[in-house]
C-alpha cells in the first residue's frame, strides 16, 4: 500500500478536472441551452468518446482477439435488447470466460 | 409540481446502481494494478473521481508518467458529457441551493443521472444525497477488492472480468444508438477515426507520441461533424432517450 508523491498531484488534477466539469454547469446553467450547435455538440460527445474508447481497445483486453470479439458482440447484443448495465457486463464476462476456457484448455 | 425529496427513497433507488458499480469497479481495480498503480492509489482515484470512462483513460496516463495537461485534457473531453448532464440535472433539481450543489455535482454519474431524470416531477437534494451513497460505496469498495484480489486470481478470470468495463461503456452507447440513427452513425464515425489512429501508419506514429489526445481528437471531430450535419432537437430526441 504505497502512494508516490507525484501521484497526489496527478490525483488532484484528475479529480479536480472531473469535479469542475460536473460542478460549473450545475451552478451556472439553471436555464436551457439556447445555441443549437453547442447543444448538439455536447449531445454527441459522450457517444463519440465512448465509441472511440471501446474500439479498437476492447479487442486487446482479454488475451485473444477471438474471445474479445465474442465479448464485444455479446455485450452489444444484450445492450441492444435493453438489458441493464450489470446484466450486460455479466453476460459479456461469462462469454469471454467460456471462450478463453475453450481456447486454453480444450484446443 | 411533485418533488421527491426523501433520502430513504433515494437510498433505495441507488442500491441496484451500487451493485452494478461494485462489479464494474472490480475490473477497474484489476486494470489499475496491471498498469502499475498500487491498490491504495486505485482506491483514491475511485473515491475522488467516481467516473468509469475517465478513470480508464486517465489511469494509464498516470501510470506512464504523462503530462498534467494531457491528463486534464483527457478528463475534460471524456467527462464533458457530465457538463451536459449537469445542465439537465440543474433543471430537474428543486430547492437545491448554492452550497448543496457542491455535493450534488460530485455524484452526477451516467447512471445516477439516468435515475434522477427518470423520476417523475422534480427531485430534491435529500433524494439525490441518498441516491449517490450506495453507488459511491460500491464503486470504491469494488475498486479495492479488484486491486487486491485481482492479482491473486488466475489470468483467465481477470481477463474475463476486464471486459466488464467495456461492456458497461457499450451499454451506455447502444440503447441511444438504437433509437437515434445519427447517434449510431456518429459512434461509427468515431470508431473509424479511432481505428485510423491505431492502424494507419502516419496516424499511429502520432498516436504513440500523444496517446492521451487520440480519444479527444476522435470525439471532437465526430461530434462537431454530426452537430453540423444532424443538429439535435433538445426536447424531442434527448429527453425521450434519456429515460
Amino acid at each position: 500500500m504505497t502512494v508516490s508523491p507525484t501521484f497526489w498531484l496527478y490525483l488532484a488534477v484528475m479529480a479536480g478536472t472531473t469535479y469542475l466539469i460536473r460542478l460549473i454547469p450545475l451552478q451556472l446553467f439553471k436555464r436551457k441551452m439556447k445555441n443549437r450547435f453547442v447543444f448538439s455538440f455536447l449531445y454527441y460527445v459522450p457517444y463519440a468518446v465512448l465509441s472511440a474508447m471501446i474500439v479498437p481497445a476492447v479487442f486487446y483486453e482479454t488475451g485473444s482477439i477471438i474471445s474479445a470479439s465474442v465479448g464485444f458482440v455479446v455485450a452489444s447484443a444484450v445492450a441492444f435488447f435493453g438489458k441493464s448495465l450489470p446484466v450486460v457486463a455479466a453476460c459479456s464476462c461469462l462469454s469471454v470466460f467460456i471462450c478463453e476456457a475453450v481456447r486454453q484448455y480444450l484446443l | 409540481m411533485k418533488v421527491n425529496n426523501s433520502f430513504l427513497k433515494g437510498l433505495i433507488a441507488g442500491i441496484p446502481i451500487g451493485i452494478g458499480y461494485l462489479a464494474v469497479s472490480f475490473a477497474f481495480g484489476i486494470m489499475a494494478v496491471k498498469s502499475g498503480l498500487s491498490p491504495l492509489e486505485a482506491l483514491l482515484i475511485s473515491m475522488t473521481n467516481l467516473t468509469s470512462a475517465g478513470q480508464v483513460a486517465g489511469t494509464p496516463i498516470i501510470a506512464a508518467g504523462g503530462s498534467f495537461v494531457e491528463l486534464a485534457m483527457t478528463q475534460l473531453v471524456i467527462n464533458s458529457r457530465y457538463a451536459l448532464m449537469s445542465v439537465s440535472l440543474s433543471q430537474k433539481l428543486h430547492g437545491a441551493g448554492f452550497l448543496s450543489r457542491f455535493l450534488i455535482a460530485f455524484g452526477n454519474t451516467d447512471e445516477i443521472f439516468a435515475v434522477s431524470i427518470g423520476e417523475e416531477g422534480g427531485i430534491g437534494k435529500k433524494f439525490f444525497y441518498g441516491l449517490m451513497l450506495f453507488p459511491w460505496l460500491g464503486w470504491s469498495s469494488g475498486t479495492v477488492i479488484g486491486a487486491v484480489a485481482g492479482s491473486a486470481l488466475p489470468e483467465i478470470i481477470t481477463g474475463s472480468l476486464g471486459v466488464a468495463i467495456y461492456a458497461m461503456l457499450i451499454a451506455v452507447v447502444i440503447p441511444k444508438a438504437k433509437t437515434h440513427l445519427p447517434t449510431a452513425l456518429c459512434a461509427l464515425f468515431a470508431v473509424a477515426l479511432s481505428c485510423g489512429f491505431k492502424y494507419l501508419p502516419i496516424l499511429a506514429d502520432f498516436a504513440k507520441e500523444y496517446a492521451g489526445f487520440v480519444i479527444i481528437i476522435c470525439a471532437v471531430v465526430a461530434s462537431a461533424v454530426f452537430a453540423l450535419l444532424f443538429p439535435v432537437n433538445e426536447d424531442k430526441e434527448v429527453r425521450e432517450n434519456d429515460r
